[in-house]
């Protein structure tokens, strides 16, 4: 095709809107998700967990978790009678194939499912180096793997243990929250399957959200209350033995 | 005045150039949407959303399945999502056709909610499967979608009732 001036004025502006877009990287991946009006959580209901690990099997089929890594995993605590402090906490394989039967130990036992708590002020989010880890708009923490160097900085600072490196990239890998999920309007793959409901979504800046109406009339606590993370991760029902 | 000011002055011409260099370097390698919401690269918000779900949900189920949901709401596995036993049907529901799930072998689905474990909720129905079914097949009698024997036990050996606990 010969460049004619004319051609040439048509092709110019054509060419300056297509870099734009070239610029601005990836378009939006889900059109009518508006990021500011959402800041999501967990709401986990100890006394309703039956530990099938359907949780677990879930997160790993939905998320390419690597085998022996666990975005999400469930323990069994035994409590032996007074001995709050000194529970027996197993978790074989994350709970993933559900735990051995039987174990008639006396004292106190039930499960605790455990994920990133997508704390609002996350110590890991902070330690990183390069910005590869961050709390989203929406209150969701994430790590972009095509930024992350590896370094283990966030692997050490999360004080719940939730995270890992990716033995095949080698980056830093967490609970997304299923954020490619709850971004299309479904739930996450962990909540999509818990047969009893004992583990629900909660987007805690929607006010017809039916967990506002929940940590209004019961017991709430999150782990470590202690270390201030402003973790997001809602345990009803949670006994004081709870690491 | 100084001595040999063209000194000072080719010294500042180079730190001039090195900082520009530092600039146009810097605009070229962080890339356009870093800083967009915070420290990190605006874009990976929505490079991490737009990965593809593979578990569909049970609303999508539902579209196709509603027979299913029907027969589902005269038991307790009324509230069990479909995905729960039948495992990731994201594949299924794109593409019906040509992608069938498996059925789940009920020996091992059931028994790993129902199994009885001392740490389970006391009220939740768990047996001992060798005593209860002595290894057969759960759906031999249970129907997984209304688990609750109505009628006699289709084979006289297996008492639904012999292992609860």
């Amino acid at each position: 095709m010969e460049i004619t001036r004319r051609r040439l004025l048509v092709l110019l502006p054509a060419a300056a809107v297509a870099w734009k877009y070239i610029q601005a990287g990836t378009p939006e991946a889900a059109p009518n998700y508006k990021i500011a009006e959402h800041w999501w959580g967990m709401l986990i209901d100890i006394p309703k967990c039956i530990g099938c690990g359907s949780c677990v099997r879930a997160c790993s089929e939905e998320n390419d978790v690597p085998d022996g890594y666990f975005r999400t995993w469930i323990e069994r605590y035994h409590v032996p009678d007074w001995k709050i402090e000194r529970p027996e906490v197993s978790s074989p394989g994350g709970g993933k194939q559900g735990f051995p039967a039987g174990q008639e130990l006396g004292g106190k036992n039930f499960f605790v499912p455990k994920l990133c708590n997508h704390c609002e002020d996350s110590p890991c989010t902070q330690v990183c180096p390069v910005g590869a880890t961050f709390v989203s708009p929406d209150g969701v923490v994430l790590v972009d793997k095509n930024y992350c160097l590896g370094c283990r900085y966030c692997v050490q600072a999360c004080p719940y243990g939730c995270r890992f490196i990716n033995p095949k990239t080698n980056t830093a890998e967490k609970c997304s929250l299923c954020y490619h999920r709850i971004t299309k309007g479904l739930t996450t793959a962990c909540c999509e399957v818990c047969p009893t409901g004992a583990r629900q979504l909660a987007d805690l800046k929607n006010p017809k959200d039916p967990i506002h109406e929940f940590l209004k009339t019961h017991t709430v606590q999150v782990l470590k209350p202690h270390m201030a993370t402003g973790a997001k991760v809602f345990y009803n029902g949670m006994d004081g033995s709870v690491r | 005045m100084f001595k040999d000011t063209e000194h000072l002055i080719r010294l500042a011409v180079v730190m001039v150039l090195a900082l520009l260099l530092f600039v146009v370097l810097r605009a070229a390698v962080v890339p356009k949407s870093f800083g967009q919401y915070g420290h990190y690269r605006g874009n990976a918000v929505a490079e991490i959303a737009a990965r593809t779900p593979r578990f569909a949900g049970h609303a999508v189920c539902e579209g196709c399945h509603s027979e299913v949901f029907d027969q589902k709401k005269l038991g307790r596995h009324d509230n069990v999502p479909c995905e729960s036993c039948h495992g990731a049907q994201g594949n299924h529901a794109e593409d019906p056709a040509s992608v069938k799930p498996q059925l789940p072998d009920t020996a091992v689905i059931c028994a790993r909610c129902h199994e009885a474990n001392s740490a389970r909720p006391k009220a939740f129905p768990q047996v001992v499967t060798p005593d209860h079914s002595g290894g057969l097949a759960c759906n031999t009698c249970h129907k997984p979608h209304t688990p609750k024997i109505e009628e006699e036990p289709k084979t006289a050996s297996t008492k639904p009732t012999g292992g609860k606990k």
